[in-house]
Parts: structure tokens; sequence; C-alpha cells
């Protein structure tokens, strides 16, 4: 297998596309086609491919099922997630807001029916105002989003816990569990439809039409140079502000899924924002904004979720989890960065307000 | 060639999950997944039968206090450590934290025995500090505590054993009355060391339970928090040494982070594998996520034995599960402060508090959820504080 970064001279040159960025050499690799959808696919059905030789009833459907009832919620991170890094940006609080809103609707419904509605409401809200807080934080004051919406992870867990005093109480209501836990039943070989999976594949439709729409294409044209989208007429800061809420939205959505799948624990929440950033990485979505698709990064989902499920097939330990997907991360952004697409956010000439910063003859990407 | 950042990244993870399961499977047995023989680093055989002994003891004192309750109790006279007027007298408490329920109930019936002391005026002012789960901020907690020069009593709950050993013996240095709790320290410097049974018959009354009820050749899951805490791995240490002799088939053990989420979705592939008649837990957090995961796949419930949190027993009730409630006293929280009242008093306390640790069986359940109706979820039914003050809002409004 040839070098990624070292095209095989016998190798007839690829055809440019009109979007295929133009950096020297490097460009002609990234001119085939773009966003791993194809490769990440054939991984999971890789991966899936091993874990029936390890556990050949997976494909019978109950089980099947199953799996996508419990990699849903990471499904609907990741699409969020991936708005966000399109854009160019991280959302690191999307774990805490997921566990925040799990033990405040536990708290404010405590078995009761009829605060279900109520209480959701009460969720979209919060989960907006918290996205529109890591936007306006990160595109008005110029806080980098890393630290911004770590800052909004520490805030939020450690709110969560002074307010319960380190352990949640109430319960949700059976109303409440229904979208993670129940689905359609009686389904012939299935069995049952969970109401999970129905959401997720939901959220991917509308985030691909999100992604063909004049915001979507402001959207990636934000990631992959704001100088230039500024200059273009782009209010930067409201397509980013818009990302952030959407991200937070999903979240919250995820949040009545985790919660309905698994009722309340202390835990729940803990380290989703790294899983779902693993997931939107491992389906080919480049950090730093501006290449990926919304496809991918659900596969991506899918793959990760899949890959935790080998592992226990395995009886690996979860401990090595974190391992793992760490690996993942560093695996995919070290490619990336070799074939010269990698753009972390932060840098001076990506900035809208230093147009100049650039010096004509930076080869730094 | 190109290669793709998906394929590159996943043949990664692939080659790890590989090599692991070359390096780790040298006959089918470790394939499974499980051992049974202890990891020596964590089973200590004596004291494993000491323990085991120690729950058929008669402990000493008034059984309507258990936290008074002493097995085998040496006791050591603390007539130098009287204070000429105990009501102004400052007790110390350097926590490790409260970052879990179990911790939390504990804390707060800890506070509410404080409260009902200073109202007698057996101890004066209660300063506590919380290291959030963090050796270092203990050891400085403490070391500010002996600086500080007006602690009457240091209370210390270590965050882990040796790391905390020099800072327990600094304070005991600085001349101050120390009581340790919970887990322990690798000195004898301190003037009480109180804890419950322990670990091994933790794990052990669990292990029992599913091999008697079980039939012969019927299948067990273990569900473990997290590697490498010694009262956790005492209690699975114990359990593989009782189902070693027992011909029950233990299918593996599995980490859980106490995530319930984790919990049930472990549960949910062991069911699809095949059938899983018992369940044990190093601790009962998430143990109704993984009841639920039966629920779900229209199986009957397994024998479980999950722990004395609220949410397992109410459960356990309603729909008449074959359970039982392993139980690490969460009354032992009100011990040490009555201990340092004692000490501040000059009246002897045992050098080695062993706390009774009884679980918590079918014919004690209705008893214990009347007496625990209003409580939150996430409670443990033994925190043995119904006659304090403030019972129940200061467990109910936590």
């Amino acid at each position: 297998m040839t070098a990624p970064a070292s095209p095989s001279p016998s190798a007839p040159p690829p055809a440019p596309k009109a979007d295929a960025p133009r950096r020297g050499p490097l460009g002609a690799l990234s001119s085939l086609p773009r966003g791993g959808t194809a490769t990440v696919a054939l991984l999971l059905l890789l991966i899936f491919v091993v874990i029936a030789t390890q556990n050949p009833s997976f494909f019978e459907g109950p089980p099947l099922m199953g799996f996508g009832k419990k990699a849903a919620p990471l499904v609907i991170l990741a699409v969020g997630q991936y708005l966000v890094i399109v854009s160019g940006e991280f959302d690191l609080s999307v774990g805490s807001l997921v566990g925040a809103q799990v033990v405040v609707a536990a708290r404010l419904i405590d078995g009761d029916e009829a605060m279900t509605w109520p209480v959701l409401g009460l969720m979209v809200v919060f989960g907006l105002v918290v996205g529109l807080v890591n936007g306006l934080v990160t595109t008005l004051l110029k806080v980098p989003s890393i630290i911004t919406t770590l800052g909004t992870m520490l805030i939020l867990f450690g709110a969560v816990r002074y307010w319960t005093g380190g352990a949640p109480t109430g319960a949700l209501s059976d109303a409440f569990r229904v979208p993670g836990r129940n689905g359609i039943e009686n389904v012939p070989v299935l069995h049952q439809i969970p109401w999970a999976l129905l959401i997720a594949a939901a959220v991917v439709v509308a985030g691909v039409l999100v992604m063909r729409s004049p915001y979507g294409r402001t959207l990636m044209a934000t990631g992959d140079n704001d100088t230039a989208a500024a200059f273009s007429g782009v209010r930067v800061w409201s397509v980013r502000t818009l990302a952030f809420m959407a991200s937070s939205l999903l979240a919250t959505l995820a949040a009545v899924l985790i919660g309905g799948y698994a009722g309340v624990t202390a835990q729940v929440g803990q380290g989703l924002e790294f899983t779902a950033i693993t997931a939107v990485v491992l389906g080919g979505v480049v950090l730093g904004g501006g290449r990926g698709t919304v496809l991918a990064a659900a596969l991506g989902a899918l793959t990760v979720e899949a890959l935790f499920t080998l592992f226990n097939q395995l009886y690996l330990p979860s401990t090595i989890q974190p391992a793992a997907q760490g690996l993942i991360i560093i695996a995919a952004v070290a490619y990336a960065s070799r074939r010269g697409e990698l753009r972390l956010p932060g840098r001076p000439l990506r900035r809208p307000d230093h147009p100049t910063g650039h010096s004509p003859g930076s080869s730094r990407r | 060639m190109r290669v793709p950042p998906a394929l590159l990244a996943g043949a990664a993870g692939l080659a790890l999950v590989l090599s692991a399961c070359t390096t780790d499977a040298p006959d089918d047995e470790a394939a499974e997944g499980t051992g049974l023989t202890p990891d020596e680093e964590w089973f200590d055989q004596e004291e494993f039968d000491a323990q085991l002994a120690q729950r058929d003891i008669e402990p000493e004192g008034d059984p309507e206090q258990p936290w008074l309750q002493a097995i085998e109790p040496e006791w050591t006279d603390t007539g130098e450590f009287a204070a000429d007027d105990p009501g102004d007298s400052t007790v110390c408490f350097s926590n490790a934290s409260v970052s879990n329920p179990w911790r939390v109930t504990g804390f707060i019936t800890m506070e509410q025995q404080v409260e009902a002391l200073q109202e007698e005026g057996r101890i004066g002012e209660f300063r506590v500090s919380d290291a959030a789960d963090d050796d270092n901020q203990q050891i400085s907690d403490i070391q500010a505590f002996v600086d500080a020069g007006d602690c009457d009593a240091i209370i210390i709950s270590p965050s882990t054993t040796a790391t905390l050993t020099p800072a327990v013996e600094t304070a005991c240095e600085s001349g101050v009355p120390v009581i340790v709790f919970d887990r322990g320290v690798n000195t004898d410097c301190m003037v009480t060391f109180i804890h419950p049974i322990g670990g091994y018959a933790y794990g052990a009354d669990a292990a029992e339970f599913l091999v008697d009820e079980l039939e012969p050749g019927s299948t067990v899951l273990a569900l473990r928090i997290l590697p490498g805490v010694d009262v956790l791995e005492h209690r699975w240490a114990a359990a593989q040494t009782i189902f070693d002799d027992s011909e029950l088939e233990v299918l593996g053990f599995e980490f859980t982070g106490g995530d319930g989420a984790q919990i049930k979705d472990l549960v949910s592939q062991h069911l699809q594998r095949g059938s899983v008649d018992g369940i044990w837990m190093d601790a009962g957090d998430g143990a109704v996520a993984g009841l639920e995961a039966f629920e779900d796949a229209g199986q009957p419930y397994p024998v479980i034995a999950g722990e004395d949190e609220l949410s397992f027993m109410r459960k356990w009730d309603e729909e008449d599960i074959t359970a039982i409630a392993p139980v690490y006293s969460n009354f032992q929280w009100r011990t040490p402060v009555l201990a340092a009242s004692m000490i501040l008093a000059g009246e002897e306390v045992p050098s080695e508090w062993v706390l009774p640790q009884e679980p918590i069986r079918e014919d004690e359940l209705p008893d214990y959820l009347e007496r625990n109706a209003d409580m939150p979820s996430l409670h443990y039914a033994k925190f043995g504080g119904e006659d304090l003050p403030g019972f129940p809002e200061a467990w109910t409004d936590r």
C-alpha cells in the first residue's frame, strides 16, 4: 500500500473537480470523493462482519434493532457536532448538557405524567439558551470555541452537582421514556422498530436537507474560509451561533432518548462529547471545518457504537474504550493533516477581523 | 493508492482489538472473559476468612443503634485527649468527595449527626473540606487543618489508601486525635479506624445468594463499576472464590462505570447471545437499568444481587424479583463524629471499630421501604438517620 501523500507515479492523473482545493501536489488527492461516506460505510460493514463471526444472531432482527436503539442518541449528537465542526468550531458541552437535561427532567417531573410536556418544553428552551450562549461567547467575544464549550461543560457539570448535591433525585414519567425505550411493536421479523431509530433517521434526513439549503452552504463556506465568507457578505457570527444552537437542541433530543433508554443515573452523559467528536472525525469530517457530510458523521456514530459492541463481544474491558477513541481521533486527524486538510480553529489567517493577516507566501496549509 | 481516513482509523482500532485478542486469550476460558481465580493483588485468604466469620459474630452494643455497635472491639483509652469543654471544641473533617449518591447520602447523615451533637453540647464547630476525589487536594486539606492548629480532632475519609498514608501520619504527629473511616490507610497511628466488615463480606453475601437460589449449571453475569478500587476489588475477589466452588457458569464480567445506559446495553447484548439466569453486581448503581434489559427483551427477571439503593429495592418489591441487597453500611458516616465526641469526653473507643454489615433480605424489604417511603430513588436504605434532627427533610430536599 502506497503512502497516502505520495501517489504512485504510474497512477493516471485524477480528473480535477471544480470544487477541489488546489494545494500543489497534495491537492490531487483531495479531488477524490470527499467526506469519506463510502469508506466509513465500508468500515462499518467490516466491523459488522467481525461481530457476525462472534455473534451470528446479531443480524436476526431484534438484536439489530437493539443496536439501533442504543446508537440513536449518538447519531443525533454526531449530527449536531457535525454542524458545529463543519463551521470550524467544537462543541465540548454536549455531554454535560445531556446529563444536566436528564437530571433536571427527573427532578422536575418526579414521576408525574402531567409534567411530561411542560418539562420537555422547558428542556428545549434550556437547550437553545445554552447553544445561544456558546455561540455568542465564541463569535462575539472571540473566545475559541474549545474554551467556551469547555467552560460550559464545567459550568453545567458543576451546577447540576451543586443543585442535586451529587445525587439526582426524582424520576422520569413513563410518557417521557416512550421515545427512548419503546417503538412500533409486533413488526414481523424485527419485532419492534424503536422510536429512537426513527427519530435518529429523521434527524439525519433533516441534517442532509439543511446542508443542501442556502444556510448549509453558507455554514460550509464559513468553515472553509470565514474570511472569504465574511467578505462575501455572510454574517459569520449568526451562522455559527445557529450551528451551536442546533447542536444544543440535538443534545436535548439525545437526552430525551438516553433518559428514556436507561432512566436516571448519576453518570448519565459523561464523556459523550468525546464520543460524538470521535464519531464525526471517523466519518472523515475534517476538524477545522469546511469538509464532510452529515451522512458520513452519522455513519461514523454507528461505526463507533459498532466498535464498542465488538469490544463487548470480544470481552475486552470497557476501560479500553477511551484509549480506542483517542487512537481513532489521532489517526484520523494525522491522516487529514498529511492530506493538508487540517485547519484547526483560531489560526490568524482565518479571522474575519484580520483579513490582511494572511501573508501571500504562507504555505502553512 | 488512497487510504481513506476512516479505514486508517478503523484499521488501527481493529489492530488494537485483534492484538488484545491474541495476547489476552491463551485459552477458551480467558476468551470468554473470566477466570475464576482472584487476582493475587486483591485477594488475602486470611482477611477473606476473617470477614466471612465476622458476619456471624454478634456485635457488642445496642442493636437499635448499629452505628454504635462494634464487632470484637479492642478498647483504647483516650483520656489524654479529653477536652475541658467539648462544646467549645472544633472537629475538622477531610472528606474525599461527595461524588456519588452513596457518599452524598452518608454526608447528609453525618451533618445531621453533627447537629444533634452540637445541640447536646458534645462538640462545637464542625469544619469540612472536600477534596473532590483529588489525592493532592486532600493531602493539602489535611496539612491545612494541621497548620491551622485549632482542630481538636481530625476525621479523615481517605480518597486512596497508599497516597494518603503519609498525610494521615502527619495529622497523627500533630498530637490531635485522628479518626479514619470508610477506606483504610497503611498505618495504625490513628486513635480509631471505623469501617463496616468489608468488601469480601459484601461480595460473598451476593455470590452466596446466587449460588443458593440458582440451579446448578445456571449462568451468571457479573457487572462491575471500575477496576483498581480496593473495596470493589475485594467484592469481586470474594465472588470469584465462591463461584469457583459452585456449579454456576459465570459468563464474564463487565465494567460499567455505573452508567445505566452502558449497563442496559451490556445486559441486552448478553441476552441476545443466550440466557442469563443471575446477575451479580459489585455495587447496585444502575441495577434497575439491568433489570429493564430483561423486560425489553421479553425475558423473565434474573436472580439478582443489587444494593440497598432505593430504586433497586422498589423495583424488587413491585416486580417480586428474587433478589438480595448487600449493604456497605451507609450509617458508618454517623460513627466518626460520635467517636470524636467520645474521644473529646475522654471515653474509650475501639481501636479498630468494625461496624455490622448485614444484607437486606426479602423478609426485611417491606420494613425498609416503609421507613424510606419519602426518600429519593438514589438514596440508601441503611442510612440510619431516622432518629436524627431534620429527618426526613434533610435527605429528601438534597
